[in-house]
């Protein structure tokens, strides 16, 4: 007598405490093992590319702020890059080396949440979690002084920033730079060789490298493939140029490497951000200009390199003050293309830990 | 709400997608006037004698302190919510740190974040699944009136559009601080609310 | 610094490999037919001096009288871009081959097209709304949506 067995389809809802926020995912089982998996989008689509076309280029940037917002000046710096490119502003160079802080300081937040919410997935509740959120709070501290706000800046302006740095700043972020590095050796010191976490997910949801490419992945998941791509340095913006740090990448792409390979770029976030309080100028710190930006007609496509990956916009103009086609290429919707073939042939168990290491924000994803 | 086929796997779902669909269409033809916000701790005409007062008093302190709320988490504000659960400003101190993950184990549904019209059948079904007495706290401009993106086509224009709101808490998003003072001023609801006063469901 | 590449000189390379093909370029970007999409791009995938091994980004604009699909393509090797359109007009029933069996990049990214601007694209394996809902009455980023 054969055994007859049939598969099971589940649903992990859009309201689940792993997903990430409301991200949905209809998984089909033939027992433990995954055999598919339907991911379902659009539970926080709010519209951005359609508001976008309402509202003039300065009224925008609050709302960019809202795409990633574990990391929302990244999404503000991308934007008024692309505008001052389309409309040919330049940015004095403050303002420029302004920017580059106020952008490693964020990739050094949004790591610190991706580990902690990756090891959430993987198991440990909360308790590294609340280590990453105590050297957040210090961060967040600092934007407080800066922009009055914890989550969302609306800090950066086309042409540069709104206003100048207050004078107790640089001192307090030189501190903070000091005594970083002894935060995240104590991290690495208790996770990176924990059995645990080694067990879940060493050799869990391999990204190959040519699908990796292929499937237009960017960021730590791309350089965790074994690709060595940073758009700060193949394509710099800014003043990149300028500073010397390395891009860590990893061979084998399991969620591991993920994990090793944002751990590293946090030290190199605060290689640049060391570098960056040395060189910085005085001066202006926003472009002369109208009110109310006028680009010409035509259209841009500009990236730079957020935390989760290569955020893109692409800004088609008609010449009056509000973009006549603007979309937001989202490094973690891309990212999630491959997630079905990642997950394939592992457990439920698994695929948490596999969404948790690719490190989605759904503001992104959905728009 | 149809079940997959158990006997093929649906490669797709299509069938699925479509219900729920048509789940979110009905839910928006009947979302379009605002729930009225629960007044039953106003009211001053009910009868109370020394039991009930003193009995109420006791209940009321006792719910109070020990409200657990159900993580739904949506948006930014949902990552403030995380902050004031983390050692800094610890919602523990109000007895509120274990955010459960089913709703049928919670009293208390933080809102927090934008809700749009294809995740609204979810939020009516989390709420409908808590047992009484349940209290909800909107956190956050999206989740009181639709917030910077209200007039987007897939922004339901605040959260009292489906379910009676008890406490605003403005900001976007409202520091750790607002949402704490936002707990406060429920508790104070919550020891005032009469035994016999439940609100309709 | 990625070179964006002239699309002129690649339109040549194109025409010389795939004589026919509606292809023309101006500028950095390089226009092709809708029926020639499918070997035009496979050309510029597995073309050793082009190398585009990955699709950065794909969108729809909807200019009110016709409307053009964007990619944006880019070599990892070469440090090279270009950009590629597609010209489609009217505004009923418009339809492009689907680049999915070279790029998988562009999956989420083609229904995302679909669904917001209503270009349905030949060939994908699971074309259905992404972001919206099944039955959503229209298509969102057009110009005469309400």
């Amino acid at each position: 007598m054969a055994l007859r067995t049939e598969p099971i389809v589940l649903n992990m809802g859009p309201q689940h405490p792993s997903t990430h926020g409301v991200f949905r995912m209809r998984v089909t089982f033939d027992g433990e093992v995954i055999v598919g998996l339907d991911p379902v989008f659009g539970y926080l689509h709010r519209g951005f590319d359609k508001l976008a076309e309402s509202r003039t280029y300065t009224q925008f940037i609050p709302l960019t702020d809202r795409l990633d917002y574990l990391a929302s000046m990244s999404n503000n710096f991308g934007y008024c890059l692309a505008v001052e490119r389309l409309a040919g502003i330049e940015v004095p160079e403050r303002a420029e080396y302004i920017r580059v802080i106020m952008a490693e300081m964020m990739r050094i937040s949004s790591h610190l949440m991706a580990i902690g919410f990756f090891l959430n997935d993987c198991g440990a509740f909360f308790t590294p979690l609340l280590y990453m959120y105590r050297e957040r709070e210090k961060l967040l501290d600092l934007f407080d002084m800066v922009s009055g706000q914890r989550l969302t800046y609306n800090y950066m302006r086309i042409g540069g920033v709104s206003h100048d740095l207050p004078p107790e700043f640089l001192p307090a972020l030189r501190k903070f730079v000091q005594e970083m590095p002894a935060f995240i050796d104590e991290y690495d010191q208790l996770l990176a060789e924990n059995e645990i976490l080694l067990a879940r997910s060493k050799g869990v949801g391999i990204l190959p490298r040519e699908m990796a490419i292929n499937a237009s992945a960017s960021g730590p998941v791309l350089r965790a493939s074994g690709v060595k791509w940073d758009l700060r340095k193949k394509d710099p913006y800014s003043v990149y140029p300028r500073f010397d740090f390395d891009i860590p990448t990893a061979e084998t792409g399991d969620c591991y490497d993920r994990y090793r390979v944002k751990v590293q770029e946090m030290r190199q976030s605060l290689r640049i951000l060391e570098q960056a309080l040395a060189q910085i100028p005085e001066g202006p710190v926003r472009a002369e200009g109208p009110h109310l930006v006028r680009p010409p007609r035509g259209e841009v496509y500009s990236r730079i390199e957020a935390p989760k990956g290569e955020l893109g916009f692409y800004i088609v103009s008609d010449g009056s003050v509000a973009p006549y086609r603007l979309h937001v290429r989202g490094p973690s919707f891309i990212n999630l293309t491959a997630l079905r073939e990642m997950c394939l042939g592992w457990k439920l168990a698994d695929a948490i830990a596999i969404l948790g290491s690719i490190d989605i924000v759904m503001g992104e994803v959905d728009r | 709400m149809e079940v997959a086929p158990f006997g093929g796997v649906p490669e797709n779902f299509l069938e699925l997608d479509r219900a729920e669909g048509q789940g979110v269409m009905a839910l928006r033809g009947k979302a379009q006037a605002p729930v009225p916000d629960p007044t039953g701790w106003l009211e001053e005409e009910v009868p109370r004698g020394l039991l009930g007062t003193s009995l109420g008093a006791f209940v009321g302190w006792g719910r109070k302190f020990s409200v657990w709320p159900v993580g739904f988490g949506l948006a930014c504000c949902a990552m403030e919510m995380i902050a004031t659960a983390a050692s800094r400003f610890d919602i523990s101190r109000f007895g509120m740190e274990l955010f459960r993950a089913s709703p049928r184990q919670a009293d208390l549904m933080i809102v927090s974040g934008t809700l749009t019209w294809k995740m609204a059948p979810q939020l009516k079904r989390i709420y409908d699944q808590m047992p009484e007495p349940k209290w909800v706290v909107a956190m956050g401009q999206c989740a009181a009136s639709g917030g910077p993106f209200a007039e987007s086509y897939f922004v339901v224009p605040g959260v009292n559009r489906l379910v009676p709101v008890d406490v605003y808490v403005p900001g976007c998003p409202p520091r750790p601080e607002a949402l704490l003072y936002g707990l406060m001023k429920l508790h104070e609801k919550i020891a005032r609310e009469n035994l016999a006063l439940r609100r309709e469901p | 610094m990625t070179r964006p590449l002239a699309g002129a000189e690649v339109a040549e390379g194109v025409q010389g490999a795939l004589p026919g093909a509606g292809v023309k370029g101006e500028g950095g970007t390089i226009w092709v037919e809708a029926r020639d999409l499918l070997p035009v791009a496979r050309y510029l995938k597995e073309e050793p001096g082009l190398a585009m091994d990955c699709l950065a980004n794909l969108t729809a604009v909807d200019y009110l009288d016709h409307f053009e699909v964007v990619y944006h393509l880019l070599s990892i090797q070469h440090n090279h871009s270009l950009v590629l359109k597609v010209r489609l007009e009217g505004r009923e029933g418009l339809g492009v081959p689907s680049v999915t069996p070279l790029w998988k990049g562009a999956d989420l990214q083609e229904r995302e097209v679909y669904d917001l601007l209503g270009i349905a694209f030949s060939g994908h394996p699971n074309l259905k709304r992404i972001l919206t809902w099944e039955g959503f009455p229209g298509h969102a980023l057009r110009k005469d949506f309400v």
